[in-house]
């Protein structure tokens, strides 16, 4: 057995963006591997859930899990690979605040459904089927796990060590931050392993930013031209950045798209929308509701907005379904 | 986020306030509620909290049972918030691990259900319980005062408030938007209801200022931008233009005989446009400073270029100047007295009384002019078509206690009325008529005077003047204008033809008040007027504090209350600057360096200007000595890189986890 501290990886609900990243590292996976025995990676490596049953619990190092927790087999191997883990890193938005499945948590798990099953435009389902936790035919049983009521960010369902935000982490995080937990030196239980400020500070064009934006209006990235060298929210495009943690080299701006605030909000932040909502209201130009309505326009899907990868931890946390 | 280590022992306080608050909270079953919650030690109702034993309760139990964090379930904060830091900090614990829950204001003067109101009690004492845990040990800072006070308009208020803190030995400095101090004041003849002649009084204390050692008069003159604070605010005053130097013209007024304009043949402002000036002029004998003053509008060499500029080559001493632009002064003060004053309401908002239409329609302040000794008659009341006036209607109330101009009485009309009507028939033995709504003399003596009119065979006609207009039904009437009236005493319509009509016009706020309220960061009444803190106990201090208020752009009022008011405000700036410095409020924002991303957000939504930008280090920074700790700021910081102390994220919602905990 060889004496490399062991390390997992694991995707419940996400896109697959965060393996990815993973790969991402490019040459640097060599470094990793040469560090660390990979004992878990069923996007790339064939073990089953059994090789993972049969480890001592605690026996992995680290396990960087990705995605959202939505069924009842990803709650199975979310608790399982707790139980194996030393340290349990929610890897990605999706882990980290829920991400985009998290907007889910919009509409009721029969609301979601119908939707799928039956009235999306491009369903064809005459017989109206849906999934089924169990079904047997010819005298054999299959299993299907159950889709949850409400998307769960992974520390709403196990305890987190660390987090790593990002839609996906950028290689440089998961670089460092390999790096310190093999060091040994780690921090304190619980830490996003991503600077403390607001994107801003990195960004390169933060001092185009006017002191007063006092925003007349709100335009969508698809619908106007993006100056490349001014302050993308001066310009009235919602840029999250403000509000948004930094780490990523603010990457999107740099490709001139606003940030979409995936790297969620500093840790000082109990609700990284509700903060964006709060600073961008406050410097809306008009002072009179009408016209105050009429700049709000601009922004036509606020949840989708302002929580767009935060809507499953934040305070609003799913729509309460009055039906 | 630092945990306490030391274990929370909270005293909680309930008070009954006599009946007020236990006649409608059981409060013994909130004091019990209270004993059950986690942390608290002592719980405790009591009478009269805010009595010398109900504090010697909270220092005792300090000691005792060694609290370390106190509750009181009282009254407003506004009233007994610093009784109760008192006691605390007595009983000797920093003052700001006391929290009080307003369960007098917000609960038993409110409601009516003794059940749901102790339910209510209970909820926010629970709330208070859960804040109090995550206190903070803070220090009121102190910050020195300057010594100096910047008043704000040259009026009677202005005038007096300026005299008396220069008198104290205070730095004064007097700014006024006119050539010359003295407002509305000097342009009066007498003054009701002594019927003592304004000048007599006024110019004296006109040339005290200007020759007070302690006093700085800037004339002609504005405030274009305030920063700063309560004891510390930098002003920059600009200066306009007179080209006239201040420092060599000795007011002789030879520039203006020699001016090329050998007729005056401009309005005077001063004479409301019934005299005439040169385009270099004084405005009254006793202007002050008696500086000559070009209007720029109408000067040729100003306009022009082109003009052989007599003025100059007469002044020996070689004071105009030409070339003189705006100059800015900065200067730094303590204090700040706005005594901006009013406007008269323009009579041509009521359009029914003719004013502007016919020649022969005044208004009041025309005929202040008119009556007046140095005024463009010498005081004879001439009309315009040079006629004598045999009979003379003063309106009352144009543009006061009407909805459709100004619905405030402007207190002071009934009695210049009265004295006009005085003055007029003793100038003119023209037979007058006061047309009133209601006669409102409620001064000292006011109402002896109207008496003494009444004596003096002035005719009253109690009823709101419908319309002025010349109009012939009667032959009576011809050559007159005719006051069409209700006179609600007799009980009939009536139309008196007159050969003069006055209108008694309102005070209204200076049409640039907003703007004048925006600059100093005071408040406005619906009205318009600026706003005193409380209209009771700090009639003259504003919400700002440092900045305060004296006459009429507080309120229409008459000389006496002016005077007393400027003298208030004084006294209230003389108090803040003789204290020698400042307790701020520690429930100030602060920005943690560190956290902060530079991105602006909070920089432009302070309205104390209290956060600026600092390029070098691209953050921003909050000046805690300009925060009020309204939060907004704190609200609005994307990264919650703003703290505010009292308010921390943790106080603000284990608060609320408190008050919902028991629903």
């Amino acid at each position: 057995m060889s004496e490399k501290p062991k390390v997992g990886f694991y995707w419940c609900a996400s896109c697959g963006g965060c393996e990815e990243s993973v790969v991402d590292l490019a040459e640097g996976i060599l470094d990793v591997v040469k560090a660390v025995d990979i004992v878990f990676w069923p996007v790339a490596m064939d073990f089953k859930r059994k090789d993972v049953e049969a480890m001592p619990d605690g026996a992995i190092l680290a396990t960087l899990l990705n995605g959202a927790v939505r069924s009842g087999e990803q709650e199975e191997m979310v608790r399982l690979l707790r139980r194996k883990s030393k340290l349990l890193i929610a890897y990605g938005s999706c882990a980290h605040t829920g991400g985009i499945p998290g907007l889910a948590n919009q509409f009721s798990r029969e609301e979601i459904l119908k939707f799928v099953y039956q009235e999306s435009p491009s369903t064809a389902n005459e017989k109206n089927t849906r999934p089924q936790t169990r079904f047997a035919e010819e005298g054999r049983e299959t299993h299907l796990p159950e889709l949850h009521q409400v998307v769960r960010s992974l520390d709403q369902v196990v305890e987190v060590d660390y987090y790593l935000p990002g839609c996906p982490p950028t290689p440089n995080l998961l670089k460092n931050a390999l790096g310190v937990l093999l060091s040994g030196k780690l921090p304190p239980k619980g830490a996003v392993l991503a600077p403390e400020t607001a994107l801003c500070n990195e960004c390169p064009r933060k001092d185009s930013k006017p002191q007063d934006v006092a925003f007349k209006e709100f335009k969508r990235p698809h619908l106007a031209r993006i100056e490349t060298d001014k302050c993308i929210l001066a310009q009235g495009f919602m840029c999250m950045g403000p509000a948004t943690r930094a780490g990523c080299g603010a990457q999107c701006v740099q490709g001139n798209m606003p940030c979409t605030g995936c790297f969620g909000a500093t840790s000082r932040v109990r609700d990284q929308g509700a903060k964006m909502l709060s600073s961008v209201c406050s410097n809306i130009d008009p002072k009179e509701e009408p016209e105050i309505d009429k700049v709000l326009e601009g922004i036509p899907d606020p949840v989708g907005t302002f929580y767009r990868y935060g809507l499953a931890r934040s305070l609003l946390r799913r729509k309460v379904s009055t039906v | 986020m630092s945990k306490p280590v030391e274990e929370i022992r909270i005293g909680v306080y309930v008070c009954h306030c006599g009946t007020n608050i236990a006649g409608m909270v059981d409060v013994k079953n909130v004091a019990d509620f209270a004993s059950r919650l986690p942390g608290v030690t002592v719980s405790r109702e009591y009478k009269y909290m805010c009595s010398d034993p109900g504090q010697e309760l909270i220092r005792q139990d300090i000691k005792e049972h060694r609290l370390n964090r106190i509750v009181v379930a009282s009254c407003s904060p506004l009233l007994h918030e610093e009784t109760f830091r008192a006691a605390t900090a007595k009983g000797g614990l920093n003052p700001f691990f006391f929290h009080l829950v307003n369960i007098r204001e917000h609960d038993s003067w409110v409601h009516e259900n003794r059940q749901d109101a102790t339910a209510k009690a209970n909820a926010l004492v629970h709330a208070a319980v859960e804040r109090v845990r995550s206190h903070k040990a803070l220090t009121k800072k102190q910050v020195p005062v300057n010594p100096a006070v910047l008043v704000v308009g040259g009026g009677i208020a202005g005038i007096h408030a300026a005299l008396t803190l220069a008198n104290a030995g205070k730095k004064v400095y007097l700014v006024e938007r006119e050539p010359t101090i003295g407002g509305h004041m000097a342009k009066f003849d007498k003054t009701f209801p002594t019927l003592d002649c304004a000048a007599c009084i006024l110019t004296p204390k006109m040339s005290s200022v200007k020759s007070h050692k302690n006093i700085t008069l800037w004339s002609y003159s504005e405030v274009s931008r305030i920063e700063g604070y309560v004891g510390n605010f930098e002003v920059t005053v600009r200066r306009q233009p007179r080209y006239v130097r201040e420092d060599l013209c000795v007011g002789c007024m030879e520039c203006i005989d020699a001016c090329v304009f050998k007729e005056a043949k401009f309005p005077n402002e001063f004479d409301e446009g019934l005299g005439k000036r040169k385009p270099i002029y004084v405005p009254f004998p006793q202007a002050t400073p008696k500086v000559a003053v070009i209007d720029p509008d109408r000067c040729l060499n100003v306009k022009t270029g082109k003009c052989k500029k007599s003025c100059v080559a007469s002044c020996d001493r070689g004071a105009i100047d030409f070339t003189q632009k705006p100059e800015d002064r900065q200067i730094k003060v303590g204090a700040v007295v706005v005594a901006t004053g009013f406007k008269a309401f323009d009579a041509k908002r009521s359009p029914q009384y003719g004013y502007g239409v016919y020649p022969n329609v005044y208004t009041s302040l025309e005929v202040e002019r008119l009556v007046n000794a140095s005024g463009p008659t010498s005081g004879e009341v001439v009309l315009r078509d040079g006629r004598h006036p045999k009979t003379v209607g003063i309106i009352h109330c144009v543009g006061s206690r009407e909805e459709h101009t100004n619905r405030w009485c402007s207190r002071v009309c009934c009695m210049y009325s009265l004295k006009l009507a005085h003055l007029v028939k003793e100038h003119s033995g023209a037979e007058v008529f006061n047309f009133y709504i209601d006669m409102r003399t409620p001064g000292k003596s006011f109402e002896e005077f109207y008496q003494k009119l009444l004596k003096e065979g002035v005719h009253f006609v109690r009823g709101k003047v419908a319309e002025v207009n010349d109009w012939v039904l009667d032959p009576s009437e011809q050559g007159k204008l005719v006051i069409r009236v209700e006179d609600t005493l007799l009980g009939t319509v009536r139309r008196i033809p007159v050969d003069m009509v006055v209108l008694g016009v309102g005070l209204e706020p200076h049409a640039d008040a907003q703007e004048v309220r925006r600059l100093f960061n005071i408040s406005c009444g619906t009205e318009g007027f600026f706003l005193e803190r409380h209209p009771k106990l700090a009639p003259v201090n504003t919400f700002t504090d440092g900045i305060f208020l004296a006459g009429c752009c507080q309120g229409p009022k008459d000389i006496p209350d002016t005077v007393a008011q400027a003298g208030a405000a004084a006294a209230e700036a003389l108090a803040l600057i003789d204290s020698g410095h400042v307790e701020l409020e520690p429930n100030t924002a602060y920005i943690v360096e560190e956290e902060c991303s530079g991105c602006k957000s909070c920089v432009p939504l302070c309205p104390y200007k209290a956060i600026s930008y600092v390029e070098d280090k691209k953050k921003a920074v909050i000046n805690e000595a300009l925060c009020k700790g309204c939060g907004t700021c704190v609200g609005a910081c994307p990264s919650s890189s703003i703290k505010q102390n009292l308010f921390e994220d943790e106080q603000v919602f284990s608060e609320i986890r408190g008050v919902l905990a028991d629903v």
